[in-house]
């Protein structure tokens, strides 16, 4: 029983430092967002002239991570499908750290109606090849 | 007496639309047939932000990543020993320009983002060097903006001569909105005069002030990345971005403050209001303004006689809307706006080349040129 109490406490713990560092990554990575995506994204994830892809509820984000993560990291370019839309456009690297790509990707992910519980960690970011098998 | 108040009345409603028509960041914005077809001239370029010609006819090309291309007869070389530069954001190596003597002093001026200096992150630096079997050589930096910081945002940056020898620079606020560009004492939301050999000018507006920039020519501007030399008054024209609506228009005068962020036509992104003022004694008032944003870059004259039908008119390139607005002048006044180029893509630089043609550099694209039917 005490085994429980003290797996529990753990576990808890745990959690609860894990919300923290999402919370901390997210704080952060709303001024990466300001600096770096909001010329175009705008303020809400979505661009109303509709030059660009939402971020606001993106199919990408829960469906493609590991596209979302390269092209955070590396830019991207030619034909995209966004919910369904047809986008072709380009997006030049904006040249952030790992640790900033995992920011800013925790803020899109949980603002504007996204939720992710899974975070995006610079381990994982790291790990993002430039040539990407599509 | 009836016949009277219709005239009167026919009479306002003319005023009244002339009045309306002056309007600026109010004239339509038109398009017509293409009379013209496009032409590629350089492909497979990644963010073309600078060009410029050498006497031979080969483009000198800069790649925001910090390439610079030399494009002759179908082939591109990459000249060596260029600086390295700080590849974040909106910085990286940015414009680049002939001396207007380069046949006769063969010297190459270039802005980049550098991260000389302390602090770390960047800020904007202009060079003149020269060009030597396809090396960067004789290296001098002529100005070097201060302090580093790692934001990513408002480099500027554009170059331009005038007609009297000096060097014209732009570097944008760096993400500082409210310490830099109505502070003199402060590098970012200026355009810079130096002498063609990095010298202050005597007569710059703030030598006289001890703790002033003494290499600013004009403060709060926000972001200019575009800039040209007007062709008949020589004047010095540049345009620069707005946040959410606000693009401006403007030319340059000694020492005079355009206002950021004072007053503006603009928004934050968010959708707030950081002034409620678009206008006030002591500061300029754009030529042009536009709302919503078009994200201008590059700027030039249309000149020679490639297009009769739009010579004297100022190219924009719309880096936002994929297109070059041409803009109709009166004197300082814009009597009429077309759009070129429509759907070209995400437009960086605009400008006139040696043979007469327009000459658009698209980022992931290449470079095109417009050939009139």
């Amino acid at each position: 029983m005490k085994k429980i109490i003290y797996l529990s406490f753990i576990l808890l713990v745990s959690i609860a430092c894990n919300d923290a560092e999402l919370k901390a990554s997210i704080e952060r990575g709303a001024v990466v967002y300001s600096e770096s995506c909001i010329r175009c994204h705008m303020s809400e994830g979505i661009d109303t002239n509709e030059r660009y892809p939402p971020l606001a509820g993106s199919n990408w984000l829960t469906e493609k991570r590991k596209e979302t993560i390269h092209a955070t990291k590396y830019g991207l370019r030619g034909e995209i499908t966004v919910n369904g839309v047809q986008y072709k456009d380009i997006m030049i690297p904006m040249g952030l750290t790992d640790e900033e790509v995992a920011d800013v990707l925790n803020y899109i992910m949980n603002s504007w109606g996204n939720t992710q519980k899974k975070k995006v960690t610079p381990e994982e970011v790291k790990e993002i090849p430039k040539k990407m098998p599509r | 007496m009836k016949k009277h108040i219709g005239l009167c009345l026919v009479l306002s409603f003319f005023i009244a639309c002339a009045q309306q028509n002056k309007q600026k960041g109010d004239i339509a914005l038109s398009s017509q047939e293409r009379t013209y077809s496009i032409e590629s001239v350089v492909d497979g370029l990644d963010n073309p932000w600078g060009m410029t010609w050498l006497p031979d006819g080969s483009i000198l090309i800069t790649e925001k990543s910090g390439e610079l291309i030399r494009f002759n007869n179908g082939n591109k070389t990459t000249i060596q020993n260029v600086p390295e530069v700080y590849n974040r954001g909106q910085g990286g190596l940015l414009d680049i320009a002939l001396h207007p003597n380069y046949s006769e002093n063969n010297w190459i001026y270039i802005t980049y983002s550098s991260s000389e200096g302390n602090e770390s992150g960047g800020n904007t630096a202009l060079i003149r060097c020269k060009l030597s079997e396809n090396s960067l050589t004789n290296i001098q930096t002529l100005y070097k903006a201060a302090p580093n910081t790692t934001k990513g945002q408002h480099f500027g940056s554009r170059i331009e001569f005038d007609n009297d020898g000096f060097v014209y620079f732009s570097i944008g606020d760096r993400g500082e909105r409210d310490v830099n560009p109505q502070d003199i004492t402060r590098d970012g939301g200026k355009i810079y005069r130096l002498h063609d050999d990095g010298r202050i000018p005597k007569d710059n507006p703030f030598v006289n002030q001890p703790n002033a920039k003494h290499a600013i020519y004009t403060f709060g501007n926000r972001n200019p990345q575009g800039m040209a030399k007007h062709p008949s008054t020589g004047e010095i024209w540049m345009h620069e971005h707005g946040p959410k609506g606000g693009d401006e228009i403007n030319i340059l005068k000694k020492g005079a403050n355009y206002g950021w962020p004072v007053i503006s036509y603009g928004i934050n992104y968010s959708g707030t209001k950081f002034t409620n003022e678009t206008a006030r004694p002591g500061m300029e008032q754009p030529v042009h303004y536009w709302v919503p944003s078009i994200a201008p870059c590059g700027m030039a004259f249309v000149t020679g006689d490639k297009y009769p039908e739009w010579n004297g008119q100022l190219m924009v390139g719309s880096l936002k809307f994929n297109y070059i607005e041409l803009l109709k002048l009166e004197g300082d006044k814009v009597v009429a706006r077309e759009k070129i180029a429509e759907d070209i893509g995400r437009v960086r630089n605009v400008k006139l080349g040696p043979d007469g043609y327009i000459y658009i550099a698209i980022e992931g694209d290449g470079i095109v040129r417009i050939i009139p039917e």
